[in-house]
């Protein structure tokens, strides 16, 4: 198939449109925050050229205005693009996840499909495969979802870089982009454990805000990581074994083995009477 | 000739790269990279945590202080676009009433 061929038939995949459905809602929120970091860009001091040419190249929200600051101050490069990967850190741990679903796909396209990869498509991908086995409705899934959130970032962000001396920040705008990221955070919680590890992850990002590069992003994570897992792990412990009984002489079968390796079943082995 | 455009371009490529990079890191070797089983079930609380360590300080800090008192628009557009979403499950309706609520008492009455 060539190229073109395969690129409309991506575009007509029934799961392209079901992913730009997916994601509209998201999608005002993500512009209105797009809008505003281009205006917090050209205001920082760079040039529109620049800005523009930053918006489209690097295209990744959170680090772009976590580093203006730095470039309009002057910063050296090592600290600007430190910065950067503090900042993006998470979606190193996401990319281990991208990884069960289209590790089979030649080095290119991984890298493409790595680049468009937003925090918001990643929430909402998960939530349309949880299983992580690859399907070939994936990958027009994920060009639908990453096709709207690359339209909803750049149209507004590039009014923003234009029209950056008209819009106010102290409207507060940019409080639409918290709300979206509140939506998809809401739409993950869903049982004990994932409402404590936000709740821990809440406290320790305020509490470790001092810390330079926005590693409080990664300190919040490490302690959400840690306690999800205590909570697993004490559910676990909490549930009474089952009881199996064990015929007098004879092997536990591999299956029941490993139950009981796993602690949900205690064998007790049967009485010989002669 | 005026170089200046060169470091700032020069720090926006490497920004590129790094985008590149972080989101495809894992995705990049050819033969998968052996992770715990902890630590693969640990990471699904990643993308939460990441998500509330990115709108928590947005939402109860000012200046990098906790902030100390009720009057702030943030706190009941947060906690009416909360109830919505439970209401309704909708992202979009969620930042119409954050936003609804947010506004007016931000703008109008200056919280």
């Amino acid at each position: 198939m060539s190229r073109a061929a395969h690129i409309r038939s991506t575009l007509r995949h029934p799961s392209f449109r079901m992913a730009m459905m997916d994601m509209a809602g998201t999608s005002v929120g993500i512009g209105a925050w797009g809008l505003v970091t281009g205006v917090v860009m050209v205001k920082s001091g760079l040039s529109v050229g620049m800005a523009v040419f930053m918006s489209l190249v690097v295209y990744a929200g959170s680090a772009q205005l976590a580093v203006i600051p730095l470039m309009a101050a002057g910063a050296p490069l090592w600290v600007v693009w430190l910065t950067a990967s503090c900042v993006n850190l998470r979606f190193v741990i996401f990319s281990s996840m991208w990884r069960s679903y289209f590790a089979h796909l030649p080095l290119r396209q991984r890298l493409a499909l790595g680049y468009f990869s937003g925090d918001v498509i990643y929430v909402s991908f998960m939530q349309r495969f949880p299983e992580p086995r690859p399907q070939p409705e994936q990958v027009p899934y994920f060009w639908g979802a990453a096709t709207t959130n690359w339209l909803a970032w750049q149209v507004p962000s590039m009014v923003g870089i234009l029209l950056a001396n008209v819009v106010p920040l102290s409207w507060g705008l940019g409080f639409a982009g918290v709300l979206a990221l509140l939506g998809v955070l809401l739409s993950l919680l869903f049982d004990r454990a994932t409402w404590l590890a936000t709740g821990v992850a809440a406290t320790a990002a305020i509490a470790a805000f001092a810390l330079p590069l926005k590693l409080n992003i990664l300190v919040a994570i490490a302690a959400a990581v840690a306690v999800g897992l205590l909570i697993e792990a004490l559910e676990k412990h909490r549930q009474h074994p089952d009881v199996v009984l064990v015929p007098p002489k004879a092997a536990l079968p591999p299956e029941e083995k490993r139950r009981v390796a796993a602690g949900d079943e205690v064998p007790l082995r049967e009485e010989e009477h002669p | 000739m005026n170089w200046d455009w060169i470091a700032p371009a020069v720090a926006i490529l490497g920004l590129a790269v790094i985008t590149v990079i972080s989101r495809a890191f894992f995705m990049i070797p050819e033969r998968e990279l052996p992770l715990p089983d902890w630590l693969k079930r640990g990471l699904k609380y990643a993308p939460l945590a990441a998500l509330t360590a990115v709108i928590a300080p947005e939402i109860l800090m000012t200046q990098g202080e906790l902030i100390t008192t009720w009057m702030d628009a943030r706190l009941p557009a947060v906690l009416c676009a909360t109830g919505y979403y439970f209401w309704r499950r909708g992202i979009l309706g969620t930042i119409v009433v954050g936003m609804a609520v947010y506004l007016p008492l931000h703008i109008v009455w200056g919280w």
